[in-house]
């Protein structure tokens, strides 16, 4: 609870008006002093605390002791592998994260580690020296040819508690967001989701920036009584680096036991579909999204092809998913998917609020659309104004004639 | 009895919150609270799973933890259908992380009448959008769980004996997937499409009869350390607006060619093609 004294606050209101809640009125006592009041709202965030000048506000914290937090060392990243014709490959953003885990990792003055799981099937590792890990701390069993939460859970939890890092980040992906946070949970760790920045700051804590509310705040959280500090890290956010060429490193097998009884889950049918294949649109470093402007079968077409010259991946804006012409996997927005690729090109969508929580994290983004006043134009790098059905085919030529040169 | 338990939060309509650039606060004034979406498809698959199975008596409790307000989302909830709804209030749960949380609501599962069969929470709320608090939960209990669930199916087993599975067909990267789970477990909804439930005016009129239990943290049986803040593990630090982005250029495409060539020029030039 916040607690006020009153014989340090001088009714000087800055707590009142700096409170992101409202939680806080700066009333007058029979006594004639004016006091800080808590009301019901407050959150216990601490933005109070940060602005009295007069250190009347306290927050009791717990506290973890600097011995125990300090026997904990280097950062850990999850190395997500994805089966690329029979071989084990990591996915970009755990090269990323590796990027990022290595300025992090330098620091702190602590080495950086990654961690992989799978089967039988071949590992291509390389990457992960190449990109910056140090080590490679690895466990293979049969029974995690796919994953499963409870398998993987498992024995990440095992390494993690093992190993005792004081940094472990996963990618924000469908897995990494399954897995996180029953590692966490059973590790009593603290996890940040979904974050955009990380910096290490003077006392050594990791700084986890990541927004909410849509995008529309931004909030700078720390782990300060439990290690590993955990979060999981948008994709496409922290650039890949540079490999190092000819790095290697060392490879440690985990030595713990799987057993079969405590996955309580099965694969009973997978449906993936044929438009489905390719990367997810979280992680695809271009995203070329259909709205309801792209309605007929032809414009789709053209969206598909344009999308492939690019590199990227078709998207779609919730009007278009609900008419089924694109799976919900694929929607971006608030009630579906936050994408932040390098380019964005945004199709026949007129840009509600909704679609562009979702979206305008993007490093750039181009709007196509008919209607001049379409929302979309505000957060757009660049507009066109015109018909997609006239501008697609003319800048898939243009693309495959710069293909040429 | 089959019961299950829909976790649900309230939340600000979320495109309505701003930070004030100058004082560095949150602009809430008018901002309307409604029921997560994602935890009204939570709740959306129960009533499907309850009217897909009218052999099985199932019983469907709602279950929020917020301030007093927070009462709409669950009245909401019994609108649509939940026969009952419990509201976790008490100044002592404020500012729990999602770790606080799970740990609260694990704590009331037990005291919620007979076992829980499933859990199924929204796949994340869109205000803090960090889907933890549902597995969090998941391990506090030890149950397994399913992630991303469009639809439900329960299997049949035996007439003497009904099956402890549970069907979860769930969204992928790359497309669907149907996993069995055993049950009791949790399971996370992931649905865009529009509700297949619609309340009529009897279900609104009805919903007023159902019963909203209030439980403090008194009722919950967890230590005050390990609530709210105290029991929270994440702390926030310092909240501020995003760097805002300004409209670039906007260019009249009446001539498709000249419109496609300053196009991939820009491309060009940063480097994205």
């Amino acid at each position: 609870m916040l607690e006020v004294d009153a014989t340090l606050c001088d009714g000087c209101r800055l707590c009142e008006k700096n409170c992101p809640f409202g939680a806080i009125v700066v009333v007058e006592q029979a006594s004639g002093d004016k006091l800080a009041e808590v009301l019901d709202t407050c959150t216990l965030c601490g933005a109070c605390l940060n602005v009295c000048a007069p250190k009347g506000l306290t927050i009791p914290r717990k506290t973890a002791s600097a011995e125990e937090l300090a026997s904990y060392s280097g950062v850990f990243v999850w190395a997500e592998c994805e089966d690329h014709d029979g071989a084990l490959v990591p996915r970009r953003v755990v090269l990323e994260l590796l990027h990022k885990g290595r300025q992090l990792a330098e620091a702190l003055g602590e080495p950086l580690s990654a961690v992989v799981l799978g089967d039988k099937r071949p590992m291509e590792l390389e990457g992960l020296f190449a990109h910056g890990a140090d080590a490679v701390i690895r466990y293979r069993h049969k029974y995690l040819e796919r994953y499963a939460t409870d398998s993987y859970a498992t024995v990440v939890s095992a390494i993690v508690a093992k190993k005792a890092p004081s940094v472990f980040l996963l990618g924000a992906t469908p897995q990494g967001r399954d897995l996180a946070p029953r590692v966490a949970a059973r590790l009593r760790l603290g996890l940040t989701a979904d974050c955009t920045g990380l910096e290490i700051d003077d006392a050594r804590q990791l700084i986890q920036t990541r927004p909410a509310f849509g995008g529309n705040i931004m909030a700078s959280i720390v782990t300060p009584y439990t290690r590993p500090q955990m979060a999981t890290v948008r994709p496409n956010v922290f650039g890949v680096g540079t490999p190092r060429e000819g790095a290697g490193g060392e490879v440690e097998d985990f030595d713990v036991v799987l057993s079969k009884g405590l996955i309580r889950t099965r694969l009973v049918e997978d449906q993936s579909l044929a438009e489905g294949a390719g990367p997810g649109i979280e992680e695809a470093p271009v995203v070329v999204a259909a709205g309801l402007g792209c309605q007929r079968p032809e414009t789709l077409e053209l969206i598909g092809e344009l999308a492939g010259l690019l590199g990227g991946v078709v998207a779609g804006s919730r009007a278009i998913v609900e008419r089924g012409l694109i799976p919900h996997t694929r929607q971006v927005g608030q009630s579906g998917t936050t994408v932040s690729p390098d380019l964005y090109i945004a199709v026949g969508i007129s840009g509600a609020v909704q679609h562009l929580v979702g979206m305008s994290s993007a490093k750039t983004i181009v709007a196509i659309n008919s209607d001049p006043d379409a929302a979309i134009f505000k957060v757009a790098d660049l507009g066109i104004v015109g018909d997609a059905q006239e501008i697609l085919p003319a800048l898939i030529r243009e693309l495959k004639d710069i293909g040429k040169d | 009895m089959f019961r299950i338990l829909v976790c649900v939060k309230q939340v600000p309509e979320v495109t309505d919150v701003t930070v004030d650039t100058e004082t560095g606060t949150l602009n809430r004034e008018g901002v309307a609270s409604i029921l997560n979406p994602f935890c009204e498809y939570a709740l959306d698959l129960a009533l499907e799973l309850r009217h897909a199975n009218p052999q099985r008596e199932i019983e469907i409790v709602a279950v929020t933890m917020g301030p007093p307000q927070a009462r709409a989302a669950l009245m909401r909830c019994l609108e649509m259908g939940a026969e009952r709804a419990v509201l976790l209030t008490d100044r002592r749960f404020a500012g729990a992380d999602t770790w606080a949380t799970a740990l609260t609501i694990a704590g009331i599962v037990g005291k919620l009448g007979d076992d829980i069969d499933l859990i199924l929470v929204g796949k994340h709320a869109i205000d803090g959008d960090t889907a933890q608090t549902g597995p969090e939960l998941a391990e506090c209990l030890g149950l397994p769980q399913v992630t991303y669930a469009v639809d439900l199916e329960l299997e049949g087993g035996t007439k003497k004996k009904a099956s402890r599975w549970i069907r979860v067909r769930r969204e992928t990267e790359r497309g669907y997937e149907v996993l069995r789970m055993k049950l009791p477990g949790l399971v996370s909804v992931s649905r865009g499409a529009p509700l297949r439930q619609v309340c009529s005016l009897d279900d609104i009129l009805g919903a007023r009869n159902k019963e909203i239990a209030t439980m403090t943290a008194d009722d919950v049986g967890i230590a005050e350390a390990e609530l709210g803040l105290a029991g929270s593990l994440t702390q926030v630090v310092r909240i501020f607006p995003p760097p805002a982005r300004a409209g670039g250029e906007v260019i009249d495409g009446s001539d498709p060619g000249e419109a496609a060539r300053r196009l991939v020029g820009f491309l060009r030039e940063r480097e994205l093609v």
